[in-house]
């Protein structure tokens, strides 16, 4: 089994022409890794009518819908992340009850809020209600503000899983870019985080820090964008891991995080 | 057959990279299985005089049957010249060139010079368009990465020069590439390395738009996982003939004929010069 923690698809109504092609190409793919089942989120309207990491109620509605219909017509591959904006707490909250009872196994929180800001609670708190995982984007070792997100790093990323030591927390793509030496030391010690090792970085001796910082128990298989670079991690695992650690990492992590049932034959 | 053309050994002076010896190198070939990799010398990139790393790296190639080496040459300094034409009498398969980490503009009067030479010496020049995500430089790490069109500049420049362009991504291939002449661009191939897999399908995308024999296998490694590059590669529905020319048969193609490369050179090995 192999679980992809850190998936997305795009909808019709997101900027790109190609998203049946990109949707498929991922599916396709995912074939030949041997993804049993993909974990994704749909931010919103990617940018077509509200901002990617400020989506507007109506785009998450959208998005979100287009997940449940993604998870109905591929039931055994694909299962879905929450997406909802904390600054419409009614919203989010509504939002969040609508789709874990339609089958959303976890919480997508993106850029709309920085992780240790108090409008993440009333969510943290419905995700220790029901039991599921909240995925958490981080810049790795942010230095700066950056134009169109209020981004996050581990430390802040940190404030909120110690506000919440019931949530499992997903540190968002460790290989996305940045300082993943930074964020591996800001969550060594924090036991409901996990570390999703997606993202299009590669670098030498980052598999083997992560490993160090947070053991095989706290680390996540994932892709995000870049499929080749998932499947080039796994592949170097194998030859630096024993067989049960890489079992921890390629799917008993997330089955123990996501709720009972989440996954076929869980 | 399988070459990788974009190798390093030596340590990494922003953070720690495991595996930077020979030995280690070739562990990690064996584990990807390929059979030859061509080798630049990190730390020199980083020094006044990256040619000094030279002699190191020719001595060590001269250790291990399955390395080549790449000498570095900063045309700003004096007896630049020198290393091209050791590096063609020797047998190189190419030389290399960082002008942004030299502090060179990048396609400035030095690199024009340079482009010059190696075009005269029938030398291919390769070029890196970055070592790391500009996202996760060191704070102190700000050389700048190489722009595209300091790519079409150069190979506008001269009429025979050949270059080959490591780390980079689709967007950097398609600006110089439909920003060249069809002859100019036939003269440039382009590592795999840094540029995306499925589902997004930008390898699969130049290959169809821009060709397959304009693309090398190179890995980046140790500062990359070299796994990378063969799961791009794995990922594609490519023939074993496409699959042959990508891995190995479109660099020979780029270096010097087998009677003139004469086995790497052995045995008709020049005293080797830095610039210093």
């Amino acid at each position: 089994m192999l679980i992809d923690v850190h998936a997305h698809f795009l909808h019709d109504r997101s900027p790109r022409l190609d998203w049946r092609e990109r949707n498929a190409s991922r599916l396709r793919a995912g074939e030949r890794v041997g993804i049993t089942v993909h974990v994704a989120s749909i931010l919103g309207s990617w940018g077509a009518s509200s901002p990617i990491y400020f989506p507007s109620p109506a785009d998450i509605e959208y998005g979100n819908d287009f997940l449940l219909a993604l998870q109905r017509t591929h039931s055994a591959r694909i299962r879905g992340y929450v997406v909802v904006n904390p600054n419409f707490e009614d919203h989010a909250l509504a939002e969040l009850e609508r789709c874990l009872d339609a089958g959303m196994i976890g919480i997508k929180l993106a850029a709309s809020r920085r992780a240790d800001d108090p409008l993440l609670d009333p969510i943290c708190r419905v995700a220790a209600a029901r039991g599921v995982p909240v995925l958490h984007h981080v810049w790795q070792h942010r230095r700066r503000d950056y134009p169109g997100q209020e981004a996050s790093d581990a430390i802040e990323l940190g404030a909120l899983a110690a506000r919440h030591p019931r949530v499992n927390f997903l540190l968002a793509h460790i290989a996305g870019g940045g300082d993943w030496i930074h964020s591996l030391a800001a969550v060594r010690d924090l036991p409901n985080i996990f570390v999703d090792l997606s993202g299009s970085g590669v670098d030498g001796g980052m598999l083997e820090a992560c490993v160090e910082a947070v053991g095989a128990e706290r680390l996540l298989w994932g892709c995000d964008l870049t499929i080749d670079t998932g499947w080039a991690k796994l592949r170097y695992l194998e030859h630096v891991l024993t067989d049960s650690e890489l079992e921890l990492i390629s799917w008993r992590n997330a089955a123990r995080i996501f709720p009972p049932s989440a996954f076929p034959g869980d | 057959m399988r070459i990788d053309v974009n190798t390093f050994l030596g340590a990494y002076p922003f953070r720690r990279v495991p595996g930077t010896s020979p030995d280690a190198l070739l562990h990690a070939m064996d584990r990807v299985g390929v059979d030859q990799a061509w080798i630049s010398h990190l730390p020199s990139v980083f020094w006044q005089d990256p040619a000094a790393g030279n002699p190191w790296l020719f001595e060590t190639a001269d250790r291990y049957d399955r390395l080549r080496p790449i000498p570095a040459v900063h045309p700003g300094l004096e007896g630049w010249q020198q290393i091209v034409g050791e590096a063609r009498a020797s047998g190189a398969p190419a030389v290399r060139c960082d002008p942004a980490y030299y502090g060179l503009e990048p396609a400035g009067p030095e690199m024009r010079a340079l482009v010059a030479a190696c075009s005269a010496e029938g030398v291919p020049l390769m070029l890196a368009v970055r070592l790391e995500d500009a996202r996760q430089r060191h704070p102190n790490d700000r050389a700048g990465e190489l722009p595209p069109w300091a790519v079409r500049t150069l190979i506008r420049g001269d009429p025979a020069v050949r270059l080959l362009v490591t780390h980079a991504e689709r967007g950097f291939v398609e600006e110089v590439h439909f920003g060249s002449t069809p002859e100019e661009s036939t003269r440039i191939w382009w590592d795999i390395c840094w540029i995306w897999g499925p589902p997004e399908d930008h390898l699969q995308t130049l290959l169809r738009t821009i060709g397959v024999e304009r693309f090398v296998f190179g890995t980046g490694q140790p500062l990359r996982l070299p796994e990378t590059s063969v799961a791009k590669l794995d990922l594609l529905d490519l023939t074993g003939e496409q699959r042959a020319a990508i891995e190995s048969e479109n660099i020979q193609s780029v270096t010097l004929p087998p009677t003139q490369s004469a086995a790497k050179g052995r045995g008709r090995r020049p005293k080797l010069s830095g610039t210093t």
